[in-house]
């Protein structure tokens, strides 16, 4: 059920392990994602966060090696993360200053400055329709705003790969299918992205599909092939839900 | 990839954030003016200071605890730093800035250099409002202390990042005011001189003279008089590059000391 090797990949892990102390999170995880819309999903405690914080390199692990844009993140850690968006399930913004504020710090952390990154702030968040929103405050803001925000903040540098971590967590639904169709519209354009969800009502018929549990990577495919006639939900809870 | 826009911005963040917390930057400032107003009054009659360089003439002791008062302003706004890395790991903001492109030692040189600019203007905003009560220092001084201000804060800073990447949670935070603001301060030249110090204990003057935090308080002492202490300076460097590579050390990626639990 692991798909062929995928060279041209945006985003590919191999032999990826790791260990909490003696706790597994992750066990020999592999997979290579094209461009477009990837799901990642998995129960809570599956695994998710600690494959985002090993793609993000809040830490690293020994075991497997993680390709991004065809850098190698251990050994090339700077070209890869240049080519990485990141949203947080977690929000990292700054509630004291504005939506521009925050775009352009980030737009200095990845080197840019000036007219350059006004710029490119701009029509980032043209991109996600916060353009009139830029001189608010994001304490102001609510939740579905603050999270485009931050999508708008991660595709600032022109990243080849666009990582989510559970960015509908906390949202009301209409806010949610929003920021889940506002993606998807980027995936189609073009952009690789992993969106890491345990609800599968985020995932489209046409969306690659990862399935983490417990560790282990379940399922690897397009999802209307892997689930046939199945509802979504119902293969996923089938696939990871308590065993009767 | 450039490298300085991120200085500025962290620096700028830094600033933005000093500013929109009016009231640290108060206690920032009442802090050492309690001590050289009310504390230093009260002790004047109790100590006699000979004369030790870089002062040539018999001081009141409100004089002798200046330099001192500027480095408990450095020293608290150095754990202050550290505390907001603590708050940024748990609110999240730290991985931002992790996640930058840039190198992980220049990441934390910015932020250490934008802690120890907002500290020195606090450490210039004290010695005004001192120079205000009467309490002034020769005015080559006032330039002189630049650099040495710079080298304590930046001391100072490496020990606030370095701790911030050993504390776990937010809560641990008072130990460090137990544990490490008050043991450096209350054992340091800053309040008393060595040799008096030498006076009531050997063990003590001893565990003073080991301590950075002496060395950083004589080296803004001499400076503050237009005078060089090479010791101190080889002490406060050493220590700098001690703090910082513990910093390293615990924010590196591979160690994960910010690996916990997502």
């Amino acid at each position: 059920m692991i798909a062929d090797d995928v060279t041209t990949a945006a985003l590919e892990v191999r032999n990826l392990s790791f260990s909490y102390g003696p706790k597994r999170a992750l066990a020999d995880v592999n997979f290579a994602i094209p461009p477009g819309f990837t799901a990642l999903l998995g129960p809570n405690g599956a695994g998710k966060s600690t494959l985002f914080a090993l793609l993000t390199r809040l830490f690293t692990s020994a075991d497997g090696t993680i390709t991004i844009a065809g850098h190698d993140l251990s050994r090339q850690p700077r070209h890869a993360l240049a080519e990485m968006g990141v949203v947080f399930q977690q929000s990292t913004l700054d509630l004291d200053l504005t939506v521009k504020q925050n775009l352009l710090y980030f737009a200095a952390l990845h080197g840019l400055s000036g007219r350059d990154a006004a710029q490119r702030a701009e029509t980032a968040l043209a991109r996600l329709n916060m353009a009139e929103r830029a001189d608010e405050k994001v304490r102001n803001l609510n939740g579905g705003h603050r999270r485009r925000t931050e999508i708008a903040r991660a595709l600032l540098h022109d990243p080849q790969v666009l990582l989510l971590d559970e960015p509908t967590v906390g949202l009301d639904a209409a806010a949610r299918a929003a920021i889940t169709q506002h993606v998807h519209d980027l995936a189609h354009d073009g952009m690789t992205v992993l969106w890491a969800t345990h609800l599968s009502d985020e995932i489209q018929d046409d969306d690659h599909l990862l399935i983490l549990h417990q560790g282990q990577l379940l399922r690897d495919g397009n999802v209307s092939k892997l689930r046939g006639k199945t509802p979504l939900s119902n293969y996923f809870l089938t696939l990871t839900g308590p065993k009767p | 990839m450039r490298w300085l826009p991120a200085l500025f911005a962290i620096m700028r963040r830094e600033a933005l954030r000093f500013v929109h917390q009016r009231e640290r930057f108060i206690s920032a400032l009442v802090r050492p003016l309690v001590w050289l107003l009310v504390f230093a009054a009260g002790f004047r009659a109790a100590l006699g200071l000979s004369i030790t360089p870089p002062y040539q003439t018999y001081i009141t002791y409100e004089i002798y605890i200046v330099p001192g008062l500027c480095g408990m302003v450095m020293l608290f706004n150095g754990m202050q730093s550290s505390l907001s890395l603590v708050y940024d790991r748990e609110m999240g903001s730290m991985r931002l800035l992790l996640t930058s492109p840039l190198p992980r030692w220049w990441l934390l040189t910015c932020k250490l250099t934008g802690s120890t600019v907002i500290s020195i203007l606090q450490v210039y905003a004290f010695l005004a409002t001192a120079a205000a009560f009467g309490i002034t220092m020769p005015t080559v001084g006032y330039v002189a202390v630049l650099p040495a201000l710079m080298l304590a804060g930046l001391m100072l800073g490496a020990l606030g990042l370095a701790l911030s990447s050993f504390i776990k949670q937010l809560e641990n935070f008072a130990g460090v005011m137990n544990f490490v603001i008050f043991p450096m301060f209350f054992l340091s030249s800053a309040l008393y001189p060595l040799w008096k110090m030498a006076e009531s204990s050997r063990l003590l003057h001893n565990i003073c003279a080991f301590n950075p935090f002496t060395h950083a308080v004589e080296l803004i002492r001499f400076a503050l008089y237009g005078q060089f202490n090479f010791a101190a300076l080889a002490w406060v460097l050493i220590a700098t590059a001690v703090f910082g590579a513990l910093a390293l050390w615990g924010y590196d990626p591979a160690r994960g000391l910010i690996r916990k639990r997502a």
